[in-house]
């Protein structure tokens, strides 16, 4: 039971990946380890509840992982993702170690599953979790428990008390009142601000009402907010934000893996002007994936369309809710309340300007138009078997890029550049460091396990010292 | 929409219904929320390496009725894919396989019983169940009284053919031979109707391959722990018994079912009448078998009570206890029967004995014994398809 009076060694604030391999690897180094998550207990684990896999450095092909995936790769891959944005110190040093992490991650009871059907063709890279990120939430709690970490839900960490770089103790909220918790170090592991509109809103004004978060309500950034303030280094540009397009019926929040929708590719785009706007055959899905939340959150009213006919209807995974459809394309803008004449007539135009060539989706192929603006430049078919369907889209917000700086030992850096003395960070808290831009799938769960297990081993090093 | 003034209130930005409705028909509520489930799932995919109701499910695009019978069947109730699920409630989109699947599977049987006017067993299956074998024995205990003397009940009958002083063998094959033939029938033209439903009309035999990939899934019970974790309570954690009582009920169902056999085999082939010596080998295969149901279904009901009733099909709870009571008590009275054979109670035993052993068979195609039947025939049709899939 967790005894809120005592001197923990280390208090970790936070419930998801990152904070629960802080915690067991805290303990399993002899210290005293307090958990605090904002969460109710089912909803404990932040943006680790909706997570699949995650994506580490072996030298070779294991049970479930169908080939090697050297250090190298795994750098270059991430490089070409962040565009270089990214500590390379930092970035090879959690590689290096992400290779210790499949077999540390099951130790703690975590299972990995062979690759199988909906496994996103990623079974060579990334080791994905039986059961998903909730069974391995399970499994780090259940570990945690029975080696004698506290765990307390519903417990909000509203203010910290930091003075010259030196966590003395946080004031936490709970269901009879506000407590004062001491520890002799502090891992803040409770993620990115997502999920508070009104930070968004500094960077966004008005447009970020119309987002939707793809997580739980609880990733509000209040300790990052707090950290900054109490004079840590940021990383990461503050301004961004992982966003894909999302069905724009789904839930505020926590609607997770079921609102994505991989139907961009096989039809048209529009606005709420019935207009086209970018190029929807860009590049191969996923990999352009990314680029759609922020592409929807810069038209009118954050919310565009994705219009496409029965012919394609079973290409694409299904999601939470059917596409809306009507037998004419302008009886569809009449649904959508979207100008039909206008509507008529991008269809025809893009229709018109569709060069024949070969379908294949998993390739580049040659089907593109002509003389019209903007192109789609790969995978054009005309829109032209009914009935003709339509997903309302808005960006659906995955994570924020903005965090505290850290060293190779997860500690915090201060604003001067001096480490701090008994602060450490992990998972997306400070994921800027490694990931500035962009996304590959599963590098956020490695940050978190790889700098989780690196700051409850030092925290629990620096309290006993 | 149908017509133009509800167009008009149409809203595209509306959530349309609960996640994962769609607009199939299905025959009843349990089905349409088993669509709308697997629809959610299909749109998820995490629990794939769970079990095989979801690799199954990812085969299709679509679910009919047949689809979701199918699915709810090769469901075994082992609970991780609850636990594991970020969508199960509190979450709004309200997602509980195991317990969904149990439901329909449930109606799945009352669906599939024949003949069809007996379907009204399952409704209360637990009373129906306790009716028919309170009566069942006590037609026995008025038929050996009635046949004799009711001296000749409490009578002392020792050696070969004792048993048949107080029914002529002859009478005993006839009414379980007729019983065991019926219960055979009503099963047989069930599972007729399930593969009808459940499979592709142009492609619907059962290979031999497959059929032993079920008979291996279903002896170890491959899908009843949790994709290797375990079942698991509603709490997270694995720490169900339920697959290792279920193989002593199970195995000890199938050694019950050996000494019978061997007796028949003594009988018609030696001319050796029972009851055999306690060291003879239908009594060691009863024994052995006997207490395997004992510990099995007593294991299991105390599984199921511990069970978090979130994930359970409450309203079969009765189904559930009147078919682990049967067996327990095929059992019991089996063993008190070969324990005091020798005394005077012997004719009382035997009356129970076998007024329990008729009514489980009698019951058999109208309880919880069907489970095992429809999951088997699900697991045939899983490894066809799959073997079909190229997985």
């Amino acid at each position: 039971m967790a005894d809120l009076t005592k001197l923990y060694d280390v208090l970790v604030i936070g419930g998801g990946n990152a904070a629960l391999c802080a915690a067991i690897s805290a303990r399993r180094e002899g210290a005293e380890v307090l958990v605090l998550e904002r969460a109710e207990k089912f909803y404990r684990g932040g943006n680790t509840r909706h997570t699949r896999n995650m994506r580490c450095a072996h030298d070779a092909a294991t049970d479930t992982l169908t080939g090697p995936y050297p250090e190298d790769e795994l750098f270059e891959d991430l490089l070409r993702v962040t565009e270089g944005e990214t500590d390379e110190e930092l970035a090879r040093h959690m590689i290096h170690d992400s290779k210790e992490m499949l077999t540390w991650i099951q130790e703690q009871g975590v299972r990995f599953q062979p690759p199988l059907g909906g496994t996103l063709g990623l079974g060579r890279t990334n080791s994905f979790f039986l059961g998903g990120g909730r069974a391995m939430l399970n499994a780090l709690y259940d570990t945690a428990e029975t080696l004698g970490v506290d765990i307390c839900y519903e417990s909000e960490v509203t203010a910290l008390d930091i003075r010259d770089g030196h966590f003395d103790s946080a004031t936490v909220r709970q269901a009879d009142g506000e407590k004062t918790v001491r520890a002799k170090a502090v891992v803040a592991a409770s993620g990115g601000f997502e999920s508070n509109i009104d930070w968004l809103k500094e960077y966004w004004g008005e447009a970020a009402e119309n987002f939707l978060i793809r997580g739980t309500a609880n990733n509000q950034g209040t300790v990052l907010r707090m950290l900054l303030d109490a004079g840590v280094q940021p990383i990461g540009d503050p301004t961004q934000c992982h966003a894909v397009a999302i069905d724009a019926r789904a839930p505020k929040y926590d609607g997770g893996i079921i609102t994505r929708l991989d139907c961009v590719v096989f039809g048209i785009v529009v606005n709420k002007n019935a207009e086209r706007f970018y190029d929807e055959g860009e590049d191969i899905w996923p990999k352009r994936y990314a680029i759609w939340g922020r592409l929807v959150a810069q038209q009118p009213d954050q919310i565009a369309y994705i219009v496409f006919d029965h012919s394609v209807l079973t290409s694409f995974m299904p999601s939470l809710f059917p596409p809306i459809q009507d037998d004419t394309i302008a009886g569809l803008a009449r649904k959508l309340r979207i100008p039909a004449d206008t509507l008529e007539k991008t269809v025809s135009d893009f229709n018109a300007g569709v060069v024949d060539g070969t379908f294949d989706h998993t390739i580049l192929d040659d089907c593109h138009t002509e003389g019209v603006e903007p192109a789609k430049t790969h995978w054009a078919r005309r829109l032209e078997t009914p009935p003709y369907y339509a997903y309302p889209v808005r960006p659906g917000i995955t994570f924020t890029y903005l965090g505290t700086r850290v060293n190779k030992e997860a500690r915090i850096i201060m604003a001067d550049g001096t480490p701090a003395s008994n602060m450490f960070a992990a998972g997306e808290v400070m994921s800027g460091n490694v990931l500035g831009k962009g996304y590959a799938a599963g590098i956020g769960m490695t940050i978190g396990s790889v700098f989780g297990r690196i700051a409850g081993r030092e925290a629990a090093h620096n309290a006993r010292n | 929409m149908q017509g133009t003034e509800q167009a008009t209130e149409f809203d595209p930005l509306a959530a349309p219904s609960k996640a994962g409705q769609t607009n199939t028909p299905h025959a009843t509520e349990t089905l349409t929320e088993t669509d709308r489930l697997m629809t959610v799932c299909n749109s998820c995919r995490y629990c794939e390496g769970l079990c095989a109701v979801f690799p199954a499910m990812e085969m299709r695009r679509a679910f009919s009725d047949g689809d979701l019978n199918y699915l709810a069947n090769l469901c075994h109730s082992c609970g991780a894919c609850y636990d594991d699920c970020q969508f199960s409630p509190p979450h709004p989109f309200d997602v509980n396989v195991p317990r969904v699947m149990a439901e329909a599977r449930a109606e799945s049987y009352r669906h599939y019983a024949w003949p069809s006017a007996f379907s009204g067993l399952f409704a209360r299956n637990g009373l129906a169940v306790s009716v028919i074998a309170a009566l069942s024995v006590f037609v026995f205990i008025a038929g050996f009284v009635g046949w004799h003397d009711p001296a000749v009940l409490f009578g002392v009958h020792t050696g070969p053919g004792a048993f048949y002083a107080l029914m002529p063998h002859n009478t005993m094959v006839v009414i379980f031979g007729a019983v065991f033939l019926y219960a055979i029938l009503a099963l047989i033209m069930g599972v007729r109707a399930f593969w009808r439903d459940i499979t592709d009309p142009a492609d619907s035999a059962a290979d031999a391959g497959s059929v032993w990939q079920a008979v291996k899934d279903a002896g170890h019970l491959r899908y009843l722990d949790g994709g290797g974790a375990g079942c698991t309570n509603g709490e997270e954690t694995a720490t169900d018994t339920r697959r290792m009582y279920h193989h002593f009920t199970f195995y000890g169902f199938l050694l019950c079912f050996a000494a019978t056999s061997v007796a028949t085999l003594y009988h018609y082939l030696l001319g050796r009448e029972a009851p055999y010596p306690w060291y003879d080998l239908p009594v060691l295969l009863g024994i052995a078998g006997g207490v395997g149901l004992l510990i099995g279904p007593a294991g299991l009901l105390a599984a199921k009570w511990r069970r978090d009733p979130v994930i359970q099909d409450e309203a079969r709870f009765g189904m559930e206890v009147a078919f682990l009571a049967m067996l327990f008590l095929t059992s019991l009275t089996g063993l008190a029967l070969l324990v005091l054979r020798d005394t005077g109670a012997m004719g009382l035993l035997l009356a129970l004995h076998l007024g329990v052993v008729f009514s489980l068979f009698f019951t058999m195609p109208y309880g919880k014994f069907v489970h095992g039947i429809y999951r088997f025939v699900a697991l045939v049709r899983y490894a066809k398809e799959s073997r079909a899939a190229g997985h």
